[in-house]
């Protein structure tokens, strides 16, 4: 049995990396070919199956852990591959896996005329493989691994069409996938050292990496170590969950191709960072660090109201779900920095799922438009595209947290805690959020699906998906609406792992919750009428461009996302560039011009004694006998020097005596 | 009475040698080289000689004896090469044959 699960463990980790290296090494340069597509779908599913398995294996029997061999063994440092397949984990790997597989045959569809289509597939895999890595390892370096390697997946992907142009920032402020994609593998980069100096930390006054080891050391180190651990990880999780003020490259992460929005910028990578919390959950529900959970909680919560605000009035419909994502993510850390760490792992697979059709719905809409994301142009999208308005209906009524969606139960449950822990503040603001919630993601629906067919007179011809694209869409849809009902399983299946991670509602809570949920839902409810009254009419009610509101500083202000690209551009970007330039001067002086003056010096050398070449045996002779001479000048005149100072020596050795 | 001691065949060689030397760098014709290469070798035999008599040791006489054999076989290849060259340029004169251009 146990033979068994290690061999799954296997599977459900190296079959998208098979993936990969058969899109990748075998077709690299094929032609496209729909083989790699197919192949990478069904090892992905293969992954999917085996995570099933040993999430159920999990629930009945325990936890596996395997070691699959030595990976760095120096002096008293020792970092096996070791994969730890436990609650958390396997809750990650079904659901990477399960978007994944849903995805990877989405793209086949959606990446179709695509001419990267190979190598397109040979990256995904290979996200789901680092991702996989990710949440597997038993360990700190193996995590950061993953997390390396989805953050190299991520800027392959997001540059995928690095070919595009770069536009101006007043035109298109991802200026061009390329672009997004240094600045999202740039922005990381900054977040990666917080979490490099969190695990040399660990490893410093702890001597392992190992979780269990760590987790089981923690309550015995100082507090102000305890601390610095805390906040150093909790940076590496701001850069790849996107947390402010590291948040801008996920917005222009959108400037890669819709499936890897889906995939990688809603689903999975981006909660990598929730996930490293709710992995530390033994760290970060110490007492001595109750001071950086509640900063995570704030943290969380501004950014769930600062990335909704901005969507009330964005007009990409991608960077709208994209700044849904990224306040869910809100959530999610505010679900675990106030100790709700099951709740916040709940939301985060919940989120996966309806988030994931929101993005692919949104991608089928592009796909209609003729990649056009302005929603301005859209509406009425409803007749031609009749699949796709239903899932994307779903989706927006599960994150809006309508009843019985998923989003109804994980996000409520959220608020909940805030309620429970009695920060009324962060309560407030979430409910108030979940109200924005609900507005904007109808605002999008409305634009794009009702109202009048302004596509029209600017000449597209929509068209809906693939059947086969539609039909593989189903099962996030019927997720998006039914895992909320697991969450009485789910939380006695996560209650197994230790005591950190569970967390219950007082009495008096409970007692409430009912009024909570219905004070939420009615709010939102109400936000979703108004964005009907506003957006989704016809004819007379129909919605009209108010010039003088987009005039106003508030719109403004959330237009250019509060100026906070603007501030990194004038105040980082820019004198950063100027300082290069400087320093390439400088170097261009002393590196480049000591090289090319020892250079210029060989030539000169060269050119002047090559007159001595004259084929003239007589001269050459004369010029061996001058060099014969010299050589006898240098042997007497170093003998004599050796033997003056044997001499002195003696003298002096004479005198001594 | 002036006693000939090992300094006077020195000087002697080295005057030789020198003679060689110069005539090495100074003559064109290719025969005088010749000439001017045996007399440098004839000067270190006669060094050998000198300071193998001088510290009772028959290496230095043999040595010489070997210079003499080589001596005697280069001489009998470089004539022979002179000869050719002599047939393919009409001379001798290094001025003349020189053929290579740095």
């Amino acid at each position: 049995m146990d033979m068994n699960m290690e061999s799954l463990v296997y599977i459900a980790l190296f079959a998208p990396f098979v993936g990969s290296m058969f899109a990748g090494l075998l077709f690299g340069n094929a032609p496209r070919t729909h083989l790699t597509g197919i192949v990478a779908s069904i090892l992905i599913f293969v992954a999917f199956l085996a995570s099933a398995t040993l999430a159920y294996h999990v629930a009945t029997v325990g936890p596996v852990h395997v070691k699959m061999m030595d990976w760095i063994t120096i002096g008293d440092l020792s970092i096996p591959f070791g994969f730890l397949v436990d609650q958390i984990s396997v809750t990650m790997m079904v659901v990477v896996t399960l978007v994944s597989t849903i995805v990877h045959i989405y793209a086949t569809g959606y990446m179709d005329h695509d001419k990267s289509y190979n190598r397109f597939f040979s990256y995904l895999s290979a996200f789901v493989f680092a991702m996989m890595i990710l949440v597997m390892s038993d360990n700190f370096a193996g995590l950061f691994i993953g997390w390396e390697g989805v953050g190299v997946c991520s800027w392959l992907l997001v540059g995928f069409w690095y070919h595009k142009k770069d536009r101006p920032f007043e035109e298109n402020p991802s200026i061009s996938p390329s672009w997004a994609a240094n600045e999202a593998f740039i922005m990381n980069r900054v977040a990666d050292l917080g979490m490099l100096v969190g695990i040399f930390l660990i490893y410093w006054n702890i001597g392992s990496l190992q979780y269990d080891v760590v987790f089981e050391a923690m309550p015995n180190l100082a507090d102000g170590i305890l601390v610095s651990i805390a906040i150093a990880l909790f940076i590496g999780a701001m850069g790849k969950s996107a947390q402010f003020p590291l948040h801008t490259w996920l917005t222009d992460a959108m400037e890669g191709p819709t499936p890897v929005s889906a995939l990688i910028h809603a689903a999975t990578m981006v909660t990598a960072g929730v996930f490293l919390v709710i992995r530390s959950n033994p760290l970060y529900s110490l007492d001595a660090v109750s001071g950086v959970s509640m900063f995570i909680a704030i943290l969380g919560t501004f950014v769930a109201f600062y990335a909704a605000s901005m969507a009330l009035i964005a007009r990409d419909i991608k960077r709208i779900v994209a700044l849904s994502t990224l306040s869910q993510l809100g959530y999610m850390f505010a679900a675990a920095g106030l100790g709700a760490y099951w709740i916040a792992l709940f939301h985060l697979a919940a989120h996966a799922f309806f988030k994931a059709l929101l993005f692919l719905g949104a991608g089928n809409v592009m796909h209609a438009m003729d990649d056009e994301l302005d929603i301005f142009k859209m509406g009425g999208l409803k007749t031609a595209m009749k699949a796709s308005y239903w899932y994307m209906g779903i989706a927006s009524f599960a994150l809006a947290g309508l009843p019985f969606m998923a989003g109804f139960y994980s996000k409520d449950a959220i608020i909940e805690t805030a309620f429970n822990e009695g920060t009324f503040i962060i309560w407030g603001m979430l409910v108030i959020t979940a109200g924005m919630t609900a507005f904007y993601s109808f605002r999008q629906v409305f634009f794009s699906f009702h109202g009048e067919k302004r596509y029209e007179p600017l000449g597209f011809h929509p068209h809906d998906m693939y059947k086969y694209v539609l039909i593989a869409m189903a099962p996030l849809a019927i997720l998006a609406v039914s895992f909320g009902w697991l969450m009485g399983y789910y939380k006695e299946f996560i209650y197994g792992l230790n005591e950190s991670v569970q967390y219950e509602m007082s009495d008096h809570t409970h007692h409430l919750a009912i009024y909570l949920a219905a004070l939420v839902v009615v709010i939102a409810i109400g936000a979703i009428f108004l964005a009907w009254k506003k957006y989704g009419g016809e004819g007379d009610k129909a919605w009209k461009r108010d010039e003088a509101f987009e005039q106003s500083f508030i719109y403004k202000l959330l237009e250019n996302q509060y100026y906070v690209p603007k501030f990194y551009d004038e105040f980082i970007v820019k004198p950063y560039t100027i300082t290069s330039a400087k320093f390439w001067e400088i170097d261009k002086a002393m590196v480049d011009g000591s090289v090319d003056k020892i250079g210029r010096a060989c030539l000169k050398i060269g050119d002047t004694t090559r007159g001595m070449q004259n084929g003239n045996l007589s001269s050459y002779l004369n010029w061996m006998g001058l060099g014969a001479l010299i050589l006898v000048l240098v042997a007497a005149f170093s003998t004599i020097t050796t033997e003056s100072i044997v001499e002195c020596l003696r003298a002096v050795a004479g005198k001594g005596e | 009475m002036l006693e000939i001691g090992v300094n006077h065949y020195l000087i002697l060689s080295g005057l030789l040698f020198s003679i060689g030397f110069m005539g090495v760098l100074r003559r064109k014709n290719l025969l005088m080289l010749f000439f001017a290469t045996e007399v440098m070798l004839n000067a270190v035999n006669i060094a050998f000689a000198a300071i193998g008599n001088y510290y009772g040791d028959l290496s230095g006489q043999m040595f010489a004896f070997f210079v003499i054999a080589v001596a005697a076989s280069e001489v009998a290849v470089g004539l022979g090469l002179l000869i050719l060259l002599y047939k393919k340029y009409g001379s001798l004169d290094l001025d003349v044959i020189s053929s290579m251009k740095g």
